[in-house]
């Protein structure tokens, strides 16, 4: 018997979802995928990050050999304009006519535009695809003003993404107050006052007449009353379902759109289904993906027989709005009969919060918060598996965190569903770590849990966290058997209490002797702290033998020599002089990936030496051996590029020399491009800053190596001063708040609150410590001396160089073969022949 | 091992005297010669130990480089390289018992460091 013929239209979120639950289920059809977009399905829930740097592939929902993997027939850009349901047969906008034998409609909605005459200008945007946000982009940047038309969740999106490309950003709402979906007045009106203060304009009770041409900009919004202009403007005032290609077919149609379904998701022809925003179940759209990918679900069972059927879904909701945390839970409106409303609102800490419950007290039916969603988990659990509320339920959200009764996550039945997105409950996630699935990321790829929207990530941590524990797997975060802290911990110790040796803080915070885990990170803290010399005899034992050499180790014992040559500038004597060290000591050199130059094969004994010429001509110490700032990278920028906007190699010498020496939790690298086509690669680096016509873009935490990350756009045009303030800050807070070897990417990825809240820190210095970390970066700076000038001078700290304690010949063990012109370490078997050799 | 042996060994080392005990910084590792041997001479807060320089690992005569540590009670040091622990007192590799190093009897006299080694 061949194959079923499934046809599936549409490839967004929720029909990519269905195609993977289906294929994890069965073989059993024959797939063909029509797709009008030119991609397959990305995730449209993190749409906003494009504007922040995250590209389309990160975006992505499946890897590339999917459907290949899958036998499934992909079509892309082809729209399907017609269904014939006597014929069984979808036509195609590209002229294919394709055969079914059960066709899945899966494709969602579009985004509304209100018919206000004037809407089909130049400079008028929706928000949903990729070329939408293109589009927003383009316009933005030959605009100063932007206006979004709809205050609803993705209105202020759309909002945040006009005010970051640095436009005078208005919210013009046809209703009276905010997200009137989600909040109720009292809620709207706090979100509004929030948002006023981030510079947004918000503009309410406001019907838009037409869209005329403007005198001070391109356009004018005429209202009822008044008037406001604008270069630009994005619409977001609602969905509709996409249901054309159902209404032309005849299949049944809700009164405001939206193809009926049944619990089964099939619609009223026995052979087409329908999922995801287009389905109209139980007179609801949801908008949300959550319930998308429970139909998508329920959808792969009824296809391959076993009986589920979909039964609504929860469309809670918490998320940061231009920074301002919002959350909704069930009835926010309080409509149930007979519910009942407490609430607090605390102008003072623009913060408001109210649960709806139920008649008998008994019960949570919904909620509102704004300005702190910090009890959102805990509320939502109480709603979603019905939990008896403690006496007084105000306490749930009054402001004294001593007496808020907690609900552990240990109080959370089995079926408590934990990640709503992926309908994954707190069983689900138990079973997986009793399969051996003991991290995030282990639980995130077997359950699917906080792959979303990751709103669930905090809880699924600590059901993960719990879990282990109650099977005595302790969560440890100790950094070794010495010390029961983490980094940042021993940070705070040494700094509160000025410890300034290892000694010191083994003696009053530790125990035991110390080992190579705790040695070289307490050396680290204290040359952040207090920047004394390394090689002093107090902290000698600490250093890695990198550190404790000023050099970095070879496989064969010898050691490199990376002189610091900042921003990669170098004059041709200098470059003579590295040429005359290498040749005098025999030195292999090559040109780094860092824009510099490694000298290799010193023993020991030579250090010293070499150092001596190179600090005698002007070179410094480059600190490739530390953990610390390597180098900064830079092009050559406007004073010779002819596309060039800003002196790249000054500022990146500038970043260089300020930051020198600078110890740090690990390795930092550094860029300055001179315009945006980036060719000192600044994106992927710790910190990156890239040329503007006015100013300087910074970007942060970006990685390569093993697991290479973008950096981040931290802040925009940025003058010289504000950019060196901002990096001060940035750094130092790394430094302080770090684990050991952790890059800056892995620590922003770790960061709850993440870019936002790093933004927040720095830029308006939320915690109250920018100066102290300003201040402790000018230390820094002033105390810096290159350690290997300081070395040479110190007779002590030469000792530690001589080849042996007892003996001034130097190790003979160290044998080397040439190799296009230069020397390399001889093979094993190399110098068994070499030996060989000597003795005939 | 048994008493006798061991008072067998002791009697057939000789001494080499490597180097004053200032010589080395506390917490930190020197290497030394012993004939054609290279060993690397380590000092603690209380002791001095001395095992092979040689590391197993790579070959290269690096463990007088490496870090003193001290795993659970035991004092070793962490090969630069690779990163394995070798036991001071007795030489032997944590992770691998397979490749352990020679661990030589020390002694102290007049602020020297004494070596032994069996002739
Ligand atoms: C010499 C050099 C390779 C070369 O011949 O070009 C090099 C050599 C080493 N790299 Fe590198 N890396 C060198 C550029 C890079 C780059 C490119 C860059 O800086 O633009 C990267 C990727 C960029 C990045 O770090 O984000 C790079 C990513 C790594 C990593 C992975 C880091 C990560 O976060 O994933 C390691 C391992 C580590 O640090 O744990 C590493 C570690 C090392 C070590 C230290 C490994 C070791 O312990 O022996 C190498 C010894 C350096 C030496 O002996 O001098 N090296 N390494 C480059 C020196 C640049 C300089 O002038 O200082
Ligand atoms: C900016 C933004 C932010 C959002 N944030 C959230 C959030 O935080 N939380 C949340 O739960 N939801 C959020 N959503 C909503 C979420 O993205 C949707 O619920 C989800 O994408 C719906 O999936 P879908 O597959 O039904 O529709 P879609 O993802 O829209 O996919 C439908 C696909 O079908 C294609 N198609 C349509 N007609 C045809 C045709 N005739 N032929 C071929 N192809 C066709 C479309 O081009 C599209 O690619 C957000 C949406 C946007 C735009
Ligand atoms: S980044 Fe810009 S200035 Fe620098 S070299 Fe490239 S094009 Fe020229
Ligand atoms: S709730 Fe969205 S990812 Fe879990």
């Amino acid at each position: 018997m061949s194959k079923q013929r499934l046809l599936v239209i549409g490839n967004g979120m929720v029909g990519q979802r269905f195609l993977e639950e289906l294929v994890a289920k069965t073989q059993a059809y024959d797939i063909t995928v029509i797709g009008e977009e030119i991609r397959p399905a990305y995730d449209r829930v993190q749409l906003s990050a494009w504007f922040s740097g995250t590209t389309v592939e990160e975006l992505t929902l499946c890897d590339e050999n999917f459907f290949h993997d899958n036998g499934i027939t992909f079509l892309t850009g082809t729209k399907a304009v017609s269904i014939n349901r006597t014929a069984k047969i979808v036509k195609t906008d590209t002229g294919m006519e394709l055969c079914y034998d059960t066709l899945v409609l899966a494709t969602g909605s579009y985004p509304f535009v209100p018919p206000i005459p004037g809407n089909d200008k130049a400079h008028c945007h929706v928000y949903r695809t990729i070329e939408d946000l293109e589009a927003i982009q383009a316009s933005a940047s030959s605009s100063q003003s932007g206006v979004v038309v709809g205050g609803g969740l993705l209105g202020l999106e759309a909002a945040k993404a006009l005010k970051d490309s640095g436009l005078v950003t208005h919210v013009v709402e046809f209703a009276p107050q905010l997200m009137a979906v989600q909040l109720d007045d009292i809620g709207g009106a706090l979100l509004r006052e929030k948002i006023e203060a981030l510079d947004v304009r918000v503009h309410t009770g406001k019907a838009t007449q037409n869209i005329g041409t403007g005198t001070t900009a391109r356009y004018r919004l005429n209202f009822e009353e008044g008037d406001l202009e604008t270069d630009m403007i994005v619409f977001s005032a609602g969905i509709r379902p996409r249901d054309e290609l159902a209404r032309s077919s005849g299949l049944s149609i809700g009164e405001r759109g939206g193809v009926i379904i049944d619990d089964h998701c099939k619609t009223s022809d026995d052979s087409i289904y329908a999922i995801g925003e287009v389905a109209l179940w139980q007179g609801k759209i949801y908008g949300l993906v959550a319930p998308g990918y429970e139909m998508a679900r329920n959808l792969a069972s009824t296809l391959t027989d076993e009986a589920k059927t979909f039964s609504g879904a929860d469309m809670s909701t918490k998320l940061k709005l231009l920074g301002v945390e919002v959350g909704s839970i069930g009835d926010a409106h309080a409509r149930s009969e007979g519910s009942r409303i407490c609430s607090i609102s605390d102008a003072s800490r623009g913060v408001y919060k109210k649960l709806v419950i139920s008649n008998d007290g008994k019960k949570l039916l919904g909620a509102v918060l704004v300005g702190d969603t910090g009890d959102y988990d805990s509320l939502l659990q109480y709603s979603l598996n019905d939990i008896d509320l403690p006496e007084e339920p105000i306490s749930l959200i009054s402001p004294q965190s001593g007496d808020k009764p907690v609900l552990g996550v240990d109080a959370l039945p089995a079926t408590a569903q934990i990640c709503s997105c992926n309908n994954v409950s707190k069983g689900d996630i138990c079973a997986s770590i009793a399969a051996g699935c003991t991290t995030m990321g282990a639980i995130k790829t077997e359950t699917r849990a906080s792959s979303t929207c990751g709103g669930c990530t905090t809880l699924v941590k600590q059901v993960l966290d719990a879990e282990l524990k109650s099977q005595g797997i302790e969560v440890n975060n100790d950094i070794c058997e010495h010390f029961s802290y983490t980094r940042q911990g021993l940070y705070h110790l040494v700094r509160m209490h000025g410890i300034r040796s290892f000694e010191e803080l083994l003696e009053r915070f530790g125990s035991g002797n110390g080992c190579e885990i705790c040695k070289p990170a307490v050396g680290s803290i204290l040359a952040s702290c207090w920047n004394d010399f390394i090689l002093d005899p107090k902290h000698v034992g600490l250093q890695d033998t990198n550190d404790n050499f000023l050099a970095n180790l070879q496989k064969d014992g010898s050691y490199s020599v990376v002189p610091r040559i900042p921003g990669g500038e170098i004059g041709p004597e200098m470059l003579a002089v590295l040429a005359d060290v290498a040749i005098k000591y025999d030195l292999y050199t090559k040109i780094t990936g860092g824009q510099r130059i490694d000298l290799f094969g010193a023993r020991v004994d030579q250090l010293p030496a070499i150092w001596k010429d190179l600090t005698d001509a002007g070179f410094e110490s480059g600190h490739a051996y530390g953990k610390s700032l390597r180098t900064v990278k830079s092009c050559v920028g406007s004073s010779w590029c002819r596309f060039g906007v800003q002196d790249s190699v000054s500022m990146a010498i500038y970043v260089e020399k300020r930051y020198r020496g600078l110890r740090s939790p690990h390795k930092i690298k550094m860029a300055v491009s001179g315009c945006t086509r980036e060719c000192a690669e600044a994106q992927s680096k710790d910190v990156g800053v890239i040329a503007t016509e006015k100013g300087w873009n910074l970007y942060v935490c970006g990685n390569g190596g093993m697991r290479p990350r973008h950096a981040e756009l931290f802040a925009s045009d940025l003058d010289d001063e504000t950019l060196i303030k901002y990096i001060d800050r940035i750094l130092m807070f790394y430094v302080r708040t770090a684990d050991r070897l952790q890059r800056t990417s892995v620590w922003r990825d770790n960061m709850e609150g993440g870019l936002e809240y790093l933004q927040d820190v720095v830029i308006n210095d939320s915690l109250g410590i920018g100066e102290e970390l300003e201040t402790e970066m000018q230390g820094i700076i002033d105390t810096y001396e290159c350690e290997w000038k300081r070395t040479i001078n110190d007779p002590a700290a030469l000792k530690r160089f001589e080849p042996f304690l007892n003996d001034d010949t130097p190790d003979g063990d160290i044998v080397y073969v040439r190799e296009r012109g230069q020397k390399r370490p001889a093979r094993a078997e190399e110098k068994q022949q070499l030996k060989v050799k000597e003795i005939a | 091992m048994s008493m006798a042996s061991n008072a067998e060994r002791s009697e057939a080392l000789e001494w080499f005297d490597i180097a004053g005990v200032d010589d080395i910084i506390p917490g930190t590792g020197a290497p030394a010669r012993l004939g054609d041997k290279q060993i690397a001479v380590f000092r603690d807060k209380t002791n001095i130990y001395a095992i092979d320089n040689l590391d197993p690992f790579s070959d290269a005569n690096v463990l007088s480089r490496g870090l003193l540590a001290d795993m659970k009670g035991r004092i070793c040091v962490a090969s630069p390289v690779y990163k394995q622990h070798f036991c001071l007192k007795t030489g032997e590799c944590l992770e691998d018992a397979t490749v352990n190093v020679r661990a030589y009897p020390v002694t102290l006299r007049d602020e020297r460091i004494l070596v032994g080694i069996a002739e």
